[in-house]
This record gives C-alpha cells, sequence and structure tokens, in this order.
C-alpha cells in the first residue's frame, strides 16, 4: 500500500510534461505537418496538370529548377528588402528599447503600449494608410517637392523605399519588444562596474550591453526579417512590379495562375532559403546557449 | 601613491542630505573603514570619489590632483562592489582582465595569472561567475578591482553576502591582501566588529557626518559621542552633573551617587554629562563589603541572564530603574549571580568616560530599558 502510494504521484510527475505538451503537439501535426507534406506533395506534381483536370504525381523534381531560374530575381531582391528592413528596424528599435528599458521610469508602460498600438488596427489597413500619406497627390509628397527634396515628378509611392519602409513600419514592434525583454534585465550595476574599469560609455555599449542584449538582437532580427522575407502586402500595395518580392510571385501563381506545382516549389524554396540563412546566422551569432 | 581626500563633500538628493560637508583625508597606503549604520551616507560617500555619483557640493583630491570632475572611467580608482556586479558573458579571467583591456594593456595574461593567485583562484579562470560560490566571486571582484593597481581601491560592504564563518576567513584574508600590494583601501561596512578587524582607522558616520575618527582602540576604549559609544560595541550611558573638577579628576553626580573619572577620560563640556562605562569593564559582587578600594559601585537587581559561551551577559536594574548591560567573561572565577538576585555592581574610574549630554535627555543604554507598562510617557 505504500509502496504504491508513495509510487504514484513520482509516476504522475514523470507524466506531466507530456500531457502537457500534447494539445500543442496535436495542433501541431493537423495544421504545420499534414499541410506541410501535401505543399510538398504538390510540388512535385505534373506541371501539365491543371486544377480542372487534377494534376498526376509524376516527382517532377525539375518544377524547382524552373521556379528558380524563372524567379532568382525576385528572391534576391526579397532577401535584400527584408535584410534591409531588419537592419532599420534594429537601428531604430535599439535605441528605443533601451531607453524604454533602463530610462523611461515611469513611462515605460505607457511607451510600450505605444509600441504595441499598431497592433490595434489590422495589417492590411495599415499598409494602405501608408499608401495614401505616401501617394502622388498627397500631402507628404507634395511638402518634399515644395522642399526640393523630391524631384518635380519624383514618386514616393511606388519605390522600393516604399516597399522598404512599409517592411520597417509594420515589422517595428517585432524587433523593439524582444530588445525591450533582454535590455529590461539588464543589470545597471554592471554598466557601472564597467564604467568603474576604465570603460567609457563607447565601449561600456560594446563591451557589456551589447553581449549580454544578443538573445534580444537574435529573436528581434528573427522575428523581423523571416516574416518580411515571405511578405507581400507591402510591395503589392507600396510597390510596382519592379519591385514584387518572392511572396507575391506565390500568391499570384496560386491565386491568378492557378499553378499549384510552381507555387508549392517557390515556397519550399523559400522556406529552405530562410531555414539556411538562420541557421547560419544563429550559428555566428554564438548565442546557441542563450536562444 | 597619494592621499585621497575630501573636501566639504556634500550629496543631497531633494530634500534629503546623504552626506554633510565631509572634510576627510584618507592617507595612502593604509586600511580605513567608514562605519555607520544603513542610510548613514557611507554608500553615497564611497560613490562620489568613485564617481557614480556627483557631490553637491565640494571637492575630491588624490594628492593635488582634483578628479571632482572626472567620470568613473578617467579616474585611478577602483570599486569591489556590494552586489560584485561580475560580467555574466565573461569568464573568471575575462572579467578580470576587463579593466586593462579597456587601457589597452597588451600583457595581460600573466598579470590576470598573478592576480587569480593572489586571491587563491588559480585555475578557475576559464569558469563562468555563475559556476563560482559567494565567497569565490567576491575574490572574483577582488582581484578584477586589484589588478588595475588602482591609487584608491573601494570596497562596498563586500563582505555582506557571504555566511560568518567565510566572512571571519575574508576578512583576514582582505587584510593580507592589503597589505601585501600597499594600495589605499577604503571599506565601507556597518559591522563594527568587521571595520576594527581590519582598518587601520575607522570613521564612524552617522546622518552624513563624521562622528569620530581615529584607530579601532582609541575608538573604542574612549569614543567621541554616544552615538559612538553605542555603535561601536555598547556602553551604559548614565545621565550625570558635573560637580567638580578636581586636579586630575572630575566628580560627577547621577541619581545622588557620586561618581569620579580620571580628568583624561572627560569630553564633558558642560554640567551635562554622560558617565559612561562599557559592560565587559563592569563587575559584579555579592556584597558592598566585596567592591575593592578604589572602586565606584551601585546596587542593583539581576534582571535579565543569558549564556553566551565566552561569558555571561546580564542586565541589572538599578534603584532608579535604567537597566545597565554586564558582561562577566567565561573565566570560571568570576561571580555568577542567579537571576533575581541582589548584586552590587562595580568599576574601575579608570575604565568609565565623560561624554557631553543635551540637557535633560535620559539613560542611554543598549538594550534601552522597557518602558513601564499602563504608565503614560
Amino acid at each position: 500500500m505504500t509502496v504504491t502510494a508513495a509510487a504514484r504521484p513520482a509516476r504522475a510527475a514523470r507524466r506531466t510534461p507530456y500531457l502537457l505538451i500534447l494539445p500543442g503537439l496535436l495542433w501541431l501535426a493537423v495544421f504545420f505537418a499534414v499541410p506541410v507534406v501535401q505543399l510538398g506533395a504538390t510540388s512535385l506534381y505534373d506541371p501539365n496538370g491543371s486544377l480542372t483536370d487534377g494534376y498526376a504525381m509524376t516527382w517532377s523534381f525539375g518544377n524547382y529548377a524552373t521556379a528558380l531560374a524563372a524567379y532568382w530575381p525576385q528572391f534576391l531582391r526579397s532577401l535584400l528588402y527584408a535584410g534591409l528592413a531588419t537592419a532599420i528596424c534594429l537601428a531604430l528599435g535599439y535605441p528605443l528599447a533601451f531607453v524604454i528599458a533602463q530610462r523611461a521610469g515611469r513611462w515605460r508602460n505607457l511607451l510600450l503600449i505605444l509600441v504595441v498600438a499598431p497592433f490595434f488596427t489590422s495589417f492590411l489597413v495599415r499598409t494602405l494608410a501608408w499608401k495614401a500619406i505616401l501617394a502622388d497627390t498627397g500631402w507628404l509628397a507634395g511638402l518634399l517637392r515644395d522642399l526640393h527634396l523630391l524631384a518635380p515628378d519624383g514618386r514616393l509611392l511606388a519605390t522600393p523605399f516604399a516597399v522598404v519602409m512599409g517592411l520597417v513600419y509594420n515589422f517595428l514592434p517585432f524587433m523593439v519588444l524582444p530588445l525591450y525583454a533582454s535590455l529590461q534585465r539588464l543589470d545597471g550595476r554592471l554598466l557601472e562596474a564597467a564604467a568603474d574599469l576604465y570603460a567609457s560609455p563607447l565601449r561600456t555599449f560594446r563591451h557589456v550591453t551589447l553581449p549580454l542584449s544578443m538573445p534580444g538582437v537574435v529573436a528581434g532580427t528573427l522575428l523581423t526579417f523571416i516574416p518580411a522575407v515571405g511578405d507581400y502586402i507591402n510591395a503589392a500595395l507600396l510597390g510596382t512590379v519592379r519591385t514584387s518580392m518572392i511572396g507575391n510571385v506565390i500568391d499570384s501563381a496560386f491565386l491568378v495562375r492557378l499553378d499549384y506545382p510552381q507555387a508549392a516549389a517557390l515556397s519550399f524554396l523559400l522556406m529552405a532559403a530562410i531555414l539556411v540563412l538562420v541557421t547560419v546566422y544563429v550559428r555566428r551569432a554564438g548565442t546557441d546557449e542563450l536562444l | 601613491m597619494s592621499d585621497l581626500v575630501l573636501q566639504g563633500l556634500t550629496k543631497r538628493f531633494g530634500e534629503f542630505t546623504a552626506v554633510d560637508a565631509l572634510d576627510l583625508t584618507v592617507p595612502a597606503g593604509s586600511f580605513f573603514a567608514l562605519l555607520g549604520p544603513s542610510g548613514c551616507g557611507k554608500t553615497t560617500t564611497l560613490r562620489m570619489a568613485a564617481g557614480l555619483e556627483e557631490p553637491t557640493a565640494g571637492r575630491i583630491l588624490l594628492g593635488d590632483r582634483d578628479i571632482t570632475g572626472l567620470r568613473p572611467h578617467q579616474r585611478p580608482v577602483n570599486t569591489v562592489f556590494q552586489s560584485y556586479a561580475l560580467f555574466p558573458h565573461l569568464d573568471v579571467a575575462g572579467n578580470v582582465a576587463f579593466g586593462l583591456r579597456r587601457r589597452g594593456v597588451r600583457d595581460h595574461a600573466a598579470e590576470v595569472a598573478r592576480m587569480l593567485e593572489l586571491v587563491q583562484l588559480d585555475g578557475l579562470g576559464r569558469r563562468r561567475p555563475a559556476q563560482l560560490s559567494g565567497g569565490q566571486q567576491q575574490r572574483v571582484a577582488l582581484a578584477r578591482a586589484l589588478v588595475n593597481r588602482p591609487q584608491v581601491l573601494l570596497l562596498d560592504e563586500p563582505l555582506g553576502a557571504l555566511d560568518l564563518t567565510l566572512t571571519r576567513r575574508m576578512q583576514v584574508e582582505l587584510k593580507r591582501i592589503q597589505t601585501e600590494v600597499g594600495i589605499t583601501f577604503v571599506h565601507v561596512t556597518h559591522d563594527q566588529e568587521e571595520a576594527m578587524t581590519m582598518a587601520d582607522t575607522v570613521a564612524v558616520m552617522n546622518a552624513g557626518r563624521i562622528e569620530q575618527l581615529g584607530r579601532p582602540a582609541e575608538l573604542y576604549e574612549f569614543p567621541q559621542t554616544p552615538f559612538v559609544a553605542n555603535f561601536l560595541g555598547q556602553s551604559n550611558l548614565l545621565a550625570a552633573e558635573v560637580v567638580e573638577r578636581g586636579a586630575g579628576y572630575v566628580a560627577v553626580r547621577a541619581y545622588d551617587n557620586r561618581y569620579s573619572v580620571p580628568a583624561g577620560r572627560c569630553r564633558a563640556a558642560g554640567p551635562a554629562a554622560y558617565l559612561g562605562v562599557r559592560p565587559e569593564k563592569v563587575h559584579l559582587a555579592e556584597a558592598a563589603a566585596q567592591v575593592p578600594a578604589g572602586h565606584d559601585s551601585v546596587a542593583g537587581v539581576v534582571t535579565d541572564w543569558s549564556y553566551v559561551g565566552v561569558g555571561n551577559r546580564y542586565l541589572v536594574r538599578a534603584p532608579w530603574g535604567t537597566e545597565l548591560a554586564v558582561f562577566s567573561p567565561n573565566t570560571g572565577e568570576g561571580y555568577y549571580p542567579p537571576l533575581g538576585g541582589e548584586v552590587v555592581v562595580h568599576w574601575d574610574p579608570a575604565h568609565a568616560f565623560l561624554l557631553d549630554r543635551e540637557p535633560g535627555a535620559g539613560d542611554a543604554t543598549t538594550p534601552v530599558a522597557p518602558e513601564p507598562t499602563g504608565v503614560p510617557a
């Protein structure tokens, strides 16, 4: 009796972690693993099939080569735009997060709410608002033309600038919040110790603040870069065909051209590219243990 | 090496004056302790010396050089922080080398190794701070500051987080290291035993001011103020009036008893005085007949007794209600009265001292006799 009474809680305790992850695992299996397998299969269908006639599974690995040959410029552009947007987000977000975390005092919560405030409206509506702001007949373009900062026939909308700016605007909170979380944990006494040990403010940042906030930098850049690479709304609303990103190509392949095998192949290529880049990046950042 | 000089150093936080026009000279190469209760301004003083706090007024000098306006990283002064503040992303060697690297010292590996040896951490250079015990972290913090050979090393309650055994050992070790490196140590602490164990000179701080400064024995044997008398150890302070200043002695009257003190042990300028005597300088006798000739005495009743191994602590209530603290060392030869027993408390007048008393102030003994219950004050 006593043996089983003592053993039962121990066995239950061992089972608890598995029970806790079970719902999440089931969800992932149904809504992630199954669709990914389906998408993988689709990417290997006969490219000559159609939605009305149906697709035959022909293991057409050639779909990948065709997709890459046709759309490599959009791939490169996506990586470039997303990389630029991520770098700008980091440059804007780090000082912002530092001030909120270390210097804002009683304004801290208000500032955090302001960072998150854009999320109260939909992604699409926010981007449409920027379309209005950057419009050729809008006040901003007019003002810049009057100040001779923009040529008389110059445009803000439908430029790479507009697309990258839209990405920065939409993903900045994803950069700021992880940075805030790691900078908020930073012990101010370590900064005093660094100053006491002959480190100027700049060197204190370089040798103490930055290394200790690397987990936030890595998390923030990943959360910004990954969705930005695959984004198509900014490029669609604020750009032109010449600024289209890989997300736009996939969008049109699935919904306009109805070329399912190619759309699936492009999606897989994008996934693979991101996976490789992220792996290399995390390795280089040397923060595996911190993540 | 040069002296650390504070001139009229003042720090106010809004209405509150943390440090009040402090004048202090810490001689080069000395082990100096700033002793005081929490909130007395000792840590603020230290932080101003380090440059981490800006003085409201006053100057800080190293020898002839005014360093008041220098940023912390520009001062040849290092600090051992109470929290240690070790860099968690660097290993022990990286922590110790931090200051050397920032100053562009090239061959720091040998210096770091030598310093780790000095604090007896050789071989632990690759460990992360989180993998060390509290005592080891404390020594890393010490090595990290000392390796820079600062003109002054500031220690902010560095032993506060350690357990008693470790504290005792580190006290001895710190003193050894200070003697070995010969750097000026300014040690901030609220622990009077720690201050007396290690420091050559102790400054007792209270409410932003220095109450007394001197060698530990001077402070203990002949305190300047009632605060010092009861912060550095404990004292029985009886409210008394000076009645006679004779040749070589001063006589006082307390509660109709006449006591005397050598003239050299009188700090009371006016008639209102405190007659002070340390608990261990007070002896117990069974009856007045056994009091040695020349001793002053008062009869009383034992109201509290505790055995603490090295001795016995007694509280003896005098006829006027004040309880006197008595410490009888456990020599096996004294008189150890029972609780409630009638005793005579006596002391050698040469061991007593006289301090200034605010007119009207009553006896000051620790612990203070409890207020009689039910009687309005």
